[in-house]
């Protein structure tokens, strides 16, 4: 079922706890305008806000998951207009989503559509999926965190002769650097990340949470500050009902039942 | 978009592509492979087309490179010879591979230099009692390239391949055939017919499901066992869906002859 509130996203009521998003601009290859960030921001809102929905699956058409910004939208802002860009807020709202959040990306996924897909928390690609940040090709450089996420997904080298050189990378190179996890035949990426999603799906929703804050933290300070949140974070479930529950439910050798309490 | 250096029709969902430049024993220059992309532009969105055959016109396949095409002045800056590879050839090559539906390659003469690598790439190939394969490569200073050296070995063993690769000698339709590297030798006015009646026979097959097993089978040699299972795990999920299966069921249960759309 699609939700009519959005005009350039599918976005499909829970399945098994399971929200898919789905961009779909296809007559400008899912290029992110401002509009559409920001109802990807507000759909993100949403689905934080609504108990029913566990794990986010985030994906495009077929032929490209997003092909970059807007660049008519781009050309029209000067520096001030940049400075004010409304467009930071939606970014912001992406990344402070809590659930886990899965990109499912065929084909192109490229500038703003690869700075998307890196604000996901598992990436799953089909073999046609080509990753790239090709701004600097415009006189321009990655504007939403192509040149932080990317350098720690695939290393200095690599991230640099990305964005140095604007060439895309296929999605072998892409495992085979760490960008994402899985891939598939490109017919099957999205039901292979509904099934991992659906997995997640499964687990309490308060360890997901925590266990998610717990990597982006390590991801950006140093590891005693990291091991420090990850005990912080352990201590803290272990005043919930559903770690009670999940122990028990492992001694009781049955599945685990967690209510998110 | 009319060709001049190919010739390309379909009837009955048979896809025939023929190098069309005979007096030049149908060496590539920068005019054809423009061309053979253009048709396999429209292969892929013609969605009538269930098998391609690829083959030469006049007395030759495929003579590889047209070298009056190419910077060959012995005295003059060295040619950067990637650049046509990487803008042509390699994506002729992957474009066969990735077709999803069968290729067959009527090899009606001499295939030399990437001429006698293209029909590697197919899926099956037929070749005239007259045909040769040449590895020429060698004789001009070259490698060979249009994946000759990734298909050889893989299809006529190390030994082989190298002793094709190194010497150039020409080897005869009738020897290709007992060394594994064609499927089947015909005499030479018949082949045209031999390969389209295949392709008709193709052409009523299940063509997704004969996809998937071209796509299985062209991963092969990157995957371990692991991975390959894998793989024929998802791409048996996708046939599955296909309507061919459905019907290709229907018809055994029902002992009738089933009637494939390849969808």
């Amino acid at each position: 079922m699609s939700n009519s509130l959005y005009s350039m996203l599918d976005v499909h009521s829970p399945a098994n706890g399971v929200q898919q998003i789905q961009l779909h601009r296809p007559e400008a290859l899912n290029a992110l305008t401002t509009a559409m960030l920001g109802e990807l921001a507000l759909a993100l809102d949403e689905a934080e806000a609504n108990e029913s929905v566990k794990v986010v699956v985030l994906t495009g058409s077929a032929r490209v998951f997003a092909a970059g910004a807007d660049v008519k939208e781009m050309a029209e802002r000067d520096m001030v207009g940049i400075l004010k860009d409304p467009r930071q807020q939606s970014w912001q709202s992406i990344s402070r989503f809590p659930k886990p959040l899965i990109a499912a990306i065929n084909g192109y996924c490229l500038g703003g559509g690869c700075e998307l897909a890196m604000h996901a928390d598992i990436l799953i690609a089909g073999t046609d999926a080509k990753f790239g940040q090709p701004e600097i090709n415009l006189g321009i450089m990655p504007g939403a965190g192509g040149t932080q996420r990317l350098v720690r997904a695939v290393g200095k080298s690599l991230a640099m002769q990305m964005v140095l050189t604007g060439q895309p990378i296929n999605a072998l190179q892409a495992k085979e650097a760490g960008l994402i996890s899985e891939i598939t035949q490109p017919e099957l990426t999205l039901t292979r990340a509904m099934e991992v999603a659906s997995q997640i799906a499964k687990k309490s929703p308060l360890a997901l949470r925590l266990a998610k804050e717990s990597i982006l933290k390590g991801m950006e300070t140093d590891l005693s500050t990291g091991l420090r949140f990850e005990r912080h974070a352990f201590t803290v479930l272990a005043g919930t009902k559903d770690r009670e529950e999940g122990i028990a439910a492992f001694l009781e050798k049955r599945p685990a039942k967690f209510t998110g309490q | 978009m009319s060709f001049q250096h190919i010739l390309y029709s379909v009837d009955s969902g048979v896809a025939l592509l023929s190098l069309n430049r005979p007096k030049s024993l149908n060496s590539f220059n920068e005019a054809m492979h423009l061309e053979v992309r253009e048709a396999f532009k429209q292969i892929k969105s013609d969605k009538q087309v269930r098998v391609l055959v690829l083959t030469g016109e006049g007395r030759g396949f495929c003579a590889g490179q047209d070298l009056s095409d190419r910077n060959v002045d012995p005295t003059a800056d060295a040619p950067d010879l990637g650049i046509s590879i990487e803008k042509f050839y390699n994506p002729l090559i992957k474009a066969i591979q990735a077709l999803p539906m069968p290729v067959i390659c009527a090899v009606n003469g001499v295939a030399a230099g990437a001429g006698a690598n293209l029909p590697l790439a197919c899926d099956l190939i037929i070749a005239a009692r007259s045909a040769k394969f040449i590895q020429a490569f060698c004789k001009i200073g070259l490698i060979p390239d249009s994946g000759g050296t990734w298909f050889l070995p893989r299809l006529v063993g190390m030994a082989k391949a190298k002793e094709m690769a190194l010497l150039g000698e020409p080897v005869s339709a009738d020897a290709a055939l007992e060394m594994g590297l064609v499927n089947r030798v015909v005499d030479d006015e018949l082949l045209r017919q031999e390969a389209l009646t295949l392709a008709q026979h193709l052409a009523t097959q299940p063509t997704k499901g004969l996809a998937y097993i071209k796509r299985a089978l062209n991963q092969t040699f990157d995957h371990g066992l692991e991975e390959q299972l894998l793989l024929e795990r998802d791409l048996q999920r996708l046939a599955g869906q296909t309507q061919d299966y459905r019907e290709g069921v229907a018809a055994f249960m029902a002992k009738r002859t089933p009637e494939f759309k390849g969808e």
